[in-house]
């Protein structure tokens, strides 16, 4: 449960788990109390959390660093880093410390929302790039870093030119990429693949020959853990691509809502009708979540023959069915489609979490020294031991020393050669968008709209 | 004085604020902007609302019917003085004792289609989902409410009973004809309790479908913490919630003035 949750949710902030604390249970009142907190007692706040000031309006030099991350498993790589820099020349150059702040799972979002409308608000802050910081850029609360990227030698060429960018937005960067990469492949069981004699697909007429073949069996072709809608955006977000190229999304991407009508996304949710209507997914995974672990484990068992998901599958995999992620776990890109534009090299999924700086940040010297420790070996190295592939330059001849050298190759070279890499549609999109559409794409898939009442109910959406 | 302070500062002030910033657009960050009108045509206009609000009206009164019944007959049995009746009851009582949470996510995991003990497609479907949230709640509240309607089926005067079986009346007959009236009181207090806490009902929601499958379990609660908490609207979660306490003090005032327990008037009317 706990490397679950954990790891899939470092990709996903729309994620919740059962595990979540709700907290506003009271309706009505909760809320306006969540209110009183946020804009009248925020005294209260302020003393409460005074240990971890940031002093963040006395300006420059000197002073503690409040740093949030999300609190999961790999945060030990960034402790380890704040220790290191603490001690470090660099450190005492700038007269800062810092100090990290782990914000449990699916509560980052919304923690980090109300801490940065606050006094409290941290000075460095973990996030995924593109839409989930729009709002911060919009009311000027990031550091614009494309003039220290491009002035500092090791920020400028020590990162994936791709996953760099991905962190910032207009193409302006205001992140600097610390954790792995999670990009989204299609992952089959190869002892069933074996049993019924079948290769993994390179195209779509491939799919639909193996879905036949399985289904004669008795077999799901996909496991899909439907309850968490972030699973089934993953199925339109390759689909659009194969079928309209990157460029469709990147429209969208840029706030132009009538790119929903594109054709490519029209008859990429058809595909998804016609998949879930042969019987593609079986019929029960609009109750399977992903975050309890039921779709992995439906996928390990054999009930179902692949599963379209993020890079942490692996992991996941690895810890709860270690013999299945040792001898059966197989990987691949998504196929092509016939007729369809896009490469079989572009990838969709997270490129990686970055790290951005509040401009409220007393000592900024300070956080960009602590950033350019991202682009270390030694912090690219402590990744890989813990299984993540790094986003630095370097990290092709560091992944003989992870515990899969076999899947890290293959995904750091998936990443590495990909044309394009489209952000997470839901990170892309920014978080007043992404809401309503996630809503529109579980209606298609639960049945509850059409195809073409997707497209026009997306075209709304602004 | 005390109470009324704290009632000051930690119900009205809330909402006072809430109704206020239910006028402007506020994402969280710098400081709300007037919009006037804005958020409350929005709410006049938008689809999801009018389908939220008939989810969560028929939430309350299939809820309320399927927790009345079954808390209204097992009060009057548990009313009877046999010791094992006090011991059950007890037993009875404890799904109440239990936190919203955590008998969501037992009843996730006991509906997963997978490894559950049903292993059905219940949450994915309209009518399971919906249904499987009057059930999580009813286990929930049902022992609550029994405890009411015990405490009032025990005020009934015996010589009540005494009375009509010398008139020759059955069981069935002194339920509806003594039981049933002398415990109107009761079933207004138990109903009210019910109406509000079903118009604020949201973990279990939250836990067991997220509003789903689509929005078809999507009630105004969720509604209102989604706008919140996910879009970040907070403008528009605030008319949300302005409109949900003017729906429930709607309803409690028809609920009183439609049983006359405004009149207070005496239970042993007759006697």
């Amino acid at each position: 449960m706990e490397s679950i949750n954990g790891r899939s949710n470092s990709g996903r902030p729309t994620g919740e788990g059962p595990g979540r604390n709700t907290g506003g249970g009271l309706g009505s009142r909760a809320f306006s109390r969540r209110w009183v907190l946020g804009a009248g007692a925020t005294t209260l706040l302020t003393t409460g959390l005074t240990a971890c000031g940031s002093d963040s309006d006395s300006g420059g030099g000197g002073g503690t660093l409040t740093a949030f991350v999300y609190g999961d498993d790999a945060v030990k790589v960034q402790q380890a880093a704040v220790d290191r820099f603490n001690k470090s020349a660099a450190a005492k150059k700038a007269k800062g410390k810092v100090k990290l702040e782990r914000i449990p799972g699916a509560e980052y979002p919304a923690k980090l929302r109300t801490a940065m409308g606050s006094p409290s608000a941290p000075d460095i802050f973990f996030n995924w790039g593109g839409g989930s910081i729009k709002d911060y850029q919009e009311a000027k609360q990031v550091v614009d870093l494309t003039d220290t990227i491009e002035n500092d030698p090791t920020l400028k060429s020590g990162f994936l030119p791709a996953v760099l960018a991905a962190g910032g937005l207009g193409g302006r960067n205001y992140g600097i990429p610390m954790r792995g990469m999670q990009p989204v492949i299609l992952f089959y069981n190869k002892a069933l693949f074996a049993e019924h004699k079948l290769q993994p697909p390179t195209t779509w007429a491939q799919l639909q020959d193996i879905n036949g073949k399985l289904k004669k069996a008795g077999i799901t072709p996909f496991a899909l853990g439907g309850a968490d809608t972030w699973t089934e955006l993953m199925w339109l977000e390759y689909l659009v691509d194969r079928i309209g190229g990157p460029e469709v999304f990147a429209k969208i991407q840029e706030g132009d809502a009538s790119g929903w009508g594109d054709p490519a996304v029209l008859k990429a949710a058809e595909t998804v009708k016609e998949l879930i209507d042969d019987g593609a997914f079986g019929s029960k995974y609009s109750s399977v979540a992903y975050t309890n672990g039921g779709a992995p484990a439906v996928f390990a068992k054999g009930k179902a023959a692949m599963h379209l998901m993020g890079s942490w599958e692996y992991s996941t995999q690895l810890g709860k069915f270690p013999s299945f992620a040792k001898n059966n776990l197989g990987w691949c890109a998504f196929p092509t489609v016939e007729g369809g534009k896009g490469d079989i090299r572009n990838v969709v999924g997270n490129p990686t979490n970055y790290w951005s700086i509040n401009t409220r940040a007393g000592n900024k010297d300070a956080a960009i020294a602590f950033l350019r420790d991202c682009a270390s070996e030694t912090y690219a190295k402590a990744l890989i031991a813990n299984g993540d592939i790094p986003t630095t330059a370097n990290a092709a001849k560091l992944l003989e020393a992870s515990p899969n050298p076999e899947f890290a190759k293959f995904q750091y070279e998936m990443v590495e050669k990909a044309p394009a890499f489209t952000l997470s549609w839901d990170q892309a999109v920014g978080s007043k968008t992404a809401t309503p559409m996630l809503t529109e794409i579980n209606k298609l898939f639960v049945g509850k709209s059409s195809p073409s009442e997707f497209v026009s109910a997306l075209k709304e959406l602004k | 004085m005390p109470g009324v302070l704290f009632f000051g500062f930690f119900a009205v002030v809330p909402m006072g604020l809430a109704f206020y910033l239910s006028f402007t657009s506020w994402d969280g960050l710098g400081d709300p902007k007037p919009v006037g009108l804005a958020n409350w045509q929005k709410l006049i206009e938008d689809d999801r609302m009018v389908q939220s609000l008939w989810l969560t009206v028929l939430l309350t009164a299939v809820s309320w019917a399927f927790q009345t019944v079954i808390a209204l007959l097992l009060g009057v049995w548990a009313a009877g003085r046999q010791r094992n009746r006090a011991v059950l009851s007890a037993i009875f009582f404890v799904p109440f004792l239990l936190s919203s949470t955590a008998i969501a996510l037992l009843f996730y995991a006991l509906l997963d289609p997978n490894f559950g003990i049903i292993q059905q497609n219940i949450l994915g479907s309209s009518s399971g989902a919906f249904l499987a949230i009057v059930f999580v709640g009813g286990w929930q509240f049902i022992p609550f409410h029994t405890l009411i309607y015990q405490g009032g089926a025990r005020q009934i005067p015996e010589v009540l009973y005494q009375a009509a079986a010398i008139d020759g009346a059955g069981r069935y007959r002194q339920f509806f004809s003594i039981t049933l009236p002398q415990l109107r009181h009761t079933i207004t207090t138990s109903t009210v309790l019910m109406v509000v806490g079903s118009l604020t009902y949201f973990e279990t929601v939250l836990i067991l479908t997220k509003g789903g499958p689509g929005t078809d379990t999507a009630i105004l609660p969720y509604l209102m913490y989604e706008a919140g908490f996910k879009s970040y609207d907070f403008g528009y979660a605030s008319a949300i919630a302005s409109f949900l306490v003017l729906v429930a003090t709607v309803l409690s005032l028809i609920l009183v003035r439609l049983t006359g327990f405004g009149g207070m008037r005496s239970t042993r009317e007759g006697m």
